[in-house]
């Protein structure tokens, strides 16, 4: 869970926020409703979660409610594996 | 029958083909009887209300039938409609309908934060109709009625039926579009039904459009690509269908909708159809009736362009180009394979027909061809100047033998092959995903934060997104606000379109002798290391 929180941040601050300080990205800090990431920044980070984690998110997973924290997205990250790993 | 209102689009169709389907949104459909009775029963409410010729009124909706409505019914009232991005913080919507004097308001529940305050006179708005659910606690002193018994039956009201009586002029002003201003301040670009008739007849005479075409309307209406979104299909009794603010920014779910509905108009910016390339699958053998592509607002990388028309080979290609003071003004055919080794974007080509064009230097000489020049253009779809704005406006038109013509401030160069060719700018206005960005309207959004001392922003060129923006700046005593901060502050000043990419600060700018900010050493230092 904390490698795939700090995956995420490491591309949002790559991505979005050259020169930003880790630390202000907290896991809690609001993405999308606060101006940080806007649709087309949304839209990437949707399309690297899904090719760095092997998982396909649909639109109920990147609502902005679901997908407005790194916290959150971890979790969708973690439970969509976990589902993929479960034999067919 | 010959157009004098744009109103008149929507009536002529209303009697043609009273039960075909007008407008599509996500919610439903509208016939164009229902259209036409709905916007007549606006006007009337609006004019039973006090709107009067010539009266400005805001709106302020997601894309949806009610908002197309509200365009006509406000039109048919005799005044001029005001559209105002409801997503953008209500700060610059308020601004924006506090310049303009709205006298009425039709809102969503949701921004009533958009309703100017009293004026000094204490006068209020004639009438707000809001759309869907509000709350009383935040309803303002002005009398509030809800859309839908704004436009109910007017038989069932005993109020006035049909559409209010009076002249209609084409020299009237049929609508407002705020773009952005250097100086911080949107400016409203004054738009006439004649401007907007003779832009859509061109269209008519070039795209032949019918009564079974089914366009696209992806732009907000408070961009101009709305123009013709709307009244091109309404003109010709087409179908419209409206792409929500929600749909619009989800490509895979765009792409499925293009196919679903079987578009065969499709108008755009390029960065909607790139976000389709790299987002969505584009596949031919779903949009089998898409017969033309239509593309404005900023230049489109030529591998993109290709890439596209790879995946949609059939339709035709056309690039518009047009400031919104002018509509559409120049046009280009793409050619139906683009051939491989071409990496230059395609050119801006030749006058519409409705329109003159001119090549001038600084000093107002005419430019030979091949020579870089400002654009000029004149004719009956020109805007008659900026609400309010005496000096811009003597800035904005020149005047040749009494004829009057814009100066579009776009750098252009002549080929008698391939008509204009784009060259860029040379003030301070850039074009971000279509939209118009003055750099100046970001520097004073900044400069209301309490600890920048500093703010200097401007564009450097990128590969992928066309262009970036950066905000240097240096602070007051004291830490710096993060950037995440920043970020947050312009996303409660400014549209999200505005919002700089980078964010530098110094600990102060750099200066020229003259001890102005050195925008050339800040470009210098955004650029990235040259590759040697």
């Amino acid at each position: 869970m904390n490698d795939v929180k700090e995956t995420i941040r490491q591309f949002i601050l790559s991505a979005h926020l050259a020169g930003e300080s880790p630390d202000n990205l907290k896991d809690d800090t609001p993405l999308q409703s606060s101006g940080i990431l806007d649709s087309l920044a949304t839209l990437g980070l949707i399309s690297f979660v899904e090719q760095q984690f092997h998982i396909e998110l649909d639109v109920y997973d990147t609502s902005v409610e679901r997908f407005d924290r790194i916290q959150d997205i971890a979790a969708s990250v973690v439970r969509k594996r976990a589902v993929g790993a479960l034999p067919s | 029958m010959i157009a004098r209102h744009l109103a008149d689009y929507l009536e002529a169709s209303a009697a043609r083909c009273p039960e075909r389907n007008a407008v599509v949104d996500s919610k439903g459909s509208v016939t164009y009887s229902e259209l036409n009775r709905q916007a007549d029963a606006l006007a009337a409410f609006l004019v039973s209300r006090g709107v009067k010729r010539g009266d400005r009124v805001g709106v302020v909706l997601p894309k949806s039938i009610q908002a197309v409505v509200a365009l006509f019914g406000i039109m048919k009232a005799g005044a001029a409609f005001v559209p105002v991005d409801y997503t953008a913080p209500a700060e610059r919507g308020r601004r924006i309908l506090t310049d303009c004097q709205i006298s009425a308001l039709v809102v969503d529940g949701r921004c009533l934060g958009v309703i100017p305050e009293q004026d000094q006179a204490g006068t209020t708005l004639a009438t707000v109709v809001v759309v869907g659910a509000f709350s009383n606690a935040t309803a303002p002193a002005s009398p509030m009625t809800s859309f839908e018994a704004a436009v109910e039956r007017s038989d069932g009201r005993g109020g006035p039926t049909g559409p209010p009586v009076g002249a209609r002029r084409t020299a009237d002003l049929a609508y407002i579009l705020y773009t952005s201003g250097s100086t911080g301040m949107p400016k409203g670009v004054m738009l006439t039904h004649e401007n907007a008739l003779s832009f859509v007849e061109w269209c008519s005479s070039v795209f032949e459009p019918t009564e079974s075409d089914r366009f696209s309307s992806h732009a907000p209406f408070h961009f101009d690509l709305s123009v013709l979104d709307i009244y091109v299909p309404i003109k010709h009794g087409a179908s419209v269908f409206l792409i929500s603010e929600e749909l619009g920014k989800n490509p895979k779910d765009l792409a499925r909708f293009i196919a679903s509905n079987r578009l065969t108009v499709w108008y755009s910016t390029p960065s909607i159809l790139m976000l389709l390339l790299q987002f969505a699958t584009l596949d031919a053998r779903e949009v089998p009736d898409l017969r033309l592509v239509l593309f404005a607002g900023e230049v489109f990388p030529v591998k993109h362009l290709r890439e596209v028309q790879r995946r949609w080979p059939s339709p035709t290609y056309y690039n518009l180009y047009g400031p919104t003071e002018t509509n559409v003004c120049t046009f280009a055919k793409i050619p139906s394979t683009i051939p491989d080794e071409r990496d230059v974007p395609y050119p801006i080509g030749f006058a519409c027909s409705h329109c003159a064009s001119l090549v001038l230097d600084e000093d107002g000489r005419e430019v030979e061809a091949g020579k870089e020049g400002l654009l000029y253009i004149s004719g009956p779809s020109v805007f008659g100047g900026y609400w309010n704005r005496p000096s811009e406006n003597a800035a904005a038109f020149i005047d040749r033998s009494g004829v009057r013509w814009y100066n579009t401030g776009d750098l252009v160069r002549w080929d008698s092959a391939q008509g204009f060719i784009y060259a860029g700018r040379k003030d301070r206005m850039v074009k971000r995903r279509g939209y118009r960005i003055e750099l100046g309207e970001i520097e004073r959004a900044l400069y209301l934060h309490p600890r920048l001392r500093e703010v200097a922003v401007i564009s450097v060129p990128d590969a992928d997104s066309g262009v970036k923006v950066v905000a240097f700046f240096s602070c007051h005593e004291g830490d710096a606000p993060s950037i995440i901060e920043l970020k947050t502050f312009c996303a409660s000043k400014l549209p999200a379109y505005m919002s700089p990419d980078r964010f530098i600060v110094e600990r102060r700018l750099p200066r020229t002798s003259t001890d102005k900010v050195d925008y050339q050493a800040l470009k210098a230092a955004a650029l990235p290391p040259a590759v040697v």
